[in-house]
């Protein structure tokens, strides 16, 4: 007996419309959030991430009440980040039918942050979302390791990924949402180099996150040591189903539900 | 129609709990009103967070009386995740500090000891021989999420007349085995969610509404 491997579909989210965007930058609509979370629950997905990408400046209403109607008719766990920054957002969310809140950029700047929802509402709640790429020198060379990013991957922090990600789970994180700035919109697979050399250093569950563009890109991502998979945009215009998704993980002998 | 209290404590996010319930055919209340869920043919009992909250919050609304009362009246409790742990004696959530539960069965709640905790994601089960909540779902997955758990089950099995009174112990495995759900008379309880478990769950929880 053991956990089967989550495969999870991410809806970016803007005033109450699907959309994913190649690195973040051009947006394309992709659907109703509703509509789309009960197609995905129905071909299995095993939870749904709704990332609400305007949050900063867009109207939080329209994702509570997205929230509330997809949690009314998908029974299947329901994360929702973007925008969050205070223990108030993460009990909104959660009053409104999300199961886990992902925390970001605000996690970076006050870390105490995860500790205090941690408290409040118990580590399950939280999932530290780091968005990460190698670090590269003025002339765009590698330079070694990888970085936490903010503001979409436009802008560097300093922090160490695998630092940051182990200091997030000693706070209390329950779960990090690792993506691949690099490898985000690129289809060509998940950065496996990373997943390594975070699922090292953290013992908590590890969600693999940019660049699945075929249906063999998902089975490295879960030998390199993640415990869910997830994409978006090859989900929404129907590239790959999660059913395809499963097959796949299930021929390389990876446990699926 | 079976009458549902979801018993509200203060306890996280409740709503899917009240629409799974009445997916399944229940005609379900949300509160923490004492005498509704008295009343109520069965009450579901929440609890997300950790041990000493939820301990905390249930005390505050008169809970470990309801259920006490409940039960010595042979009505039907379902508790679930955090809800299913407070029924044991106690918890040493956080470590180092142990907290005292509702003592409904003994035992208690540790934490897992698997490579990756929590323990977040959809897992078989062993389920009891004569199984009522798992009937028809016994091979299906379920949906998990904690880090604490009852890795063993210490109350004496009932010989003669009252074996077949025996309860229903269903195992799981993260790490080492723990006990995913008992079926206990009035009293059942489910670690996963089944709120959360799709199809599988709500087949779960319609079993149990149905025994009502």
């Amino acid at each position: 007996m053991s956990v089967a491997t989550r495969v999870i579909p991410c809806l970016d989210v803007d005033a109450g419309r699907v959309v994913k965007g190649v690195n973040f930058l051009n947006l394309r609509d992709a659907g109703d959030p509703v509509e789309l979370a009960k197609l995905y629950g129905e071909q299995g997905a095993d939870e749904l991430t709704f990332l609400d990408v305007t949050a900063s400046s867009g109207n939080r209403e329209t994702t509570y009440d997205i929230v509330g109607r997809t949690a009314e008719q998908v029974f299947i766990p329901l994360t929702v980040g973007g925008g969050v920054r205070t223990v108030d957002d993460v009990d909104r969310l959660l009053r409104a039918g999300a199961d886990k809140v992902g925390v970001n950029t605000a996690a970076i700047a006050r870390p105490e942050l995860i500790a205090e929802v941690a408290d409040r509402f118990g580590s399950q709640v939280l999932v530290l979302s780091a968005d990460v790429r190698r670090r590269v020198d003025d002339a765009g060379h590698r330079s070694g390791g990888f970085e936490v990013t903010t503001h979409g991957g436009r802008q560097g922090t300093g922090l160490d990924a695998v630092e940051w990600c182990a200091r997030a789970a000693e706070l209390g994180a329950g779960e990090i949402l690792l993506n691949s700035m690099d490898a985000d919109g690129t289809k060509d697979g998940f950065d496996v180099e990373l997943i390594e050399l975070v699922r090292r250093e953290v013992r908590i569950p590890l969600i693999a996150s940019g660049g699945a563009g075929r249906v063999e890109h998902f089975a490295p991502a879960v030998r390199a040591g993640a415990d869910a998979v997830l994409a978006a945009s090859v989900f929404h215009f129907g590239e790959l189903t999660i059913g395809d998704v499963k097959d796949a993980l299930r021929q390389d002998g990876i446990p699926v539900r | 129609m079976s009458r549902v209290v979801v018993f509200d404590y203060g306890s996280g996010n409740v709503r899917s709990a009240v629409r799974a319930l009445e997916h399944v055919g229940a005609d379900v209340e949300l509160t923490g009103d004492r005498s509704t869920a008295l009343a109520a043919d069965g009450l579901f009992v929440p609890g997300v967070g950790n041990f000493h909250a939820c301990m905390a919050g249930l005390r505050a609304a008169d809970g470990p009386a309801v259920i006490d009362l409940r039960l010595s009246g042979g009505r039907p409790v379902l508790g679930v995740c955090v809800g299913m742990q407070v029924l044991f004696d106690g918890s040493d959530e956080p470590s180092g500090s142990p907290q005292e539960g509702l003592g409904e069965w003994p035992g208690s709640v540790s934490r897992l000891k698997a490579e990756v905790v929590p323990h977040m994601g959809w897992s078989d089960v062993d389920v009891a021989a004569g199984s009522t909540l798992f009937a028809g779902v016994e091979s299906e997955r379920f949906y998990f999420v904690h880090s604490y758990a009852v890795q063993a089950w210490t109350l004496e099995e009932p010989t003669g007349a009252f074996a077949a009174v025996a309860p229903k112990v269903t195992w799981a495995d993260h790490g080492g085995r723990f006990v995913a759900a008992v079926e206990n008379g009035p009293l059942c309880a489910t670690q996963f969610h089944p709120e959360k478990s799709g199809d599988a769950g709500l087949s779960l929880l319609e079993n149990w509404v149905r025994s009502l």
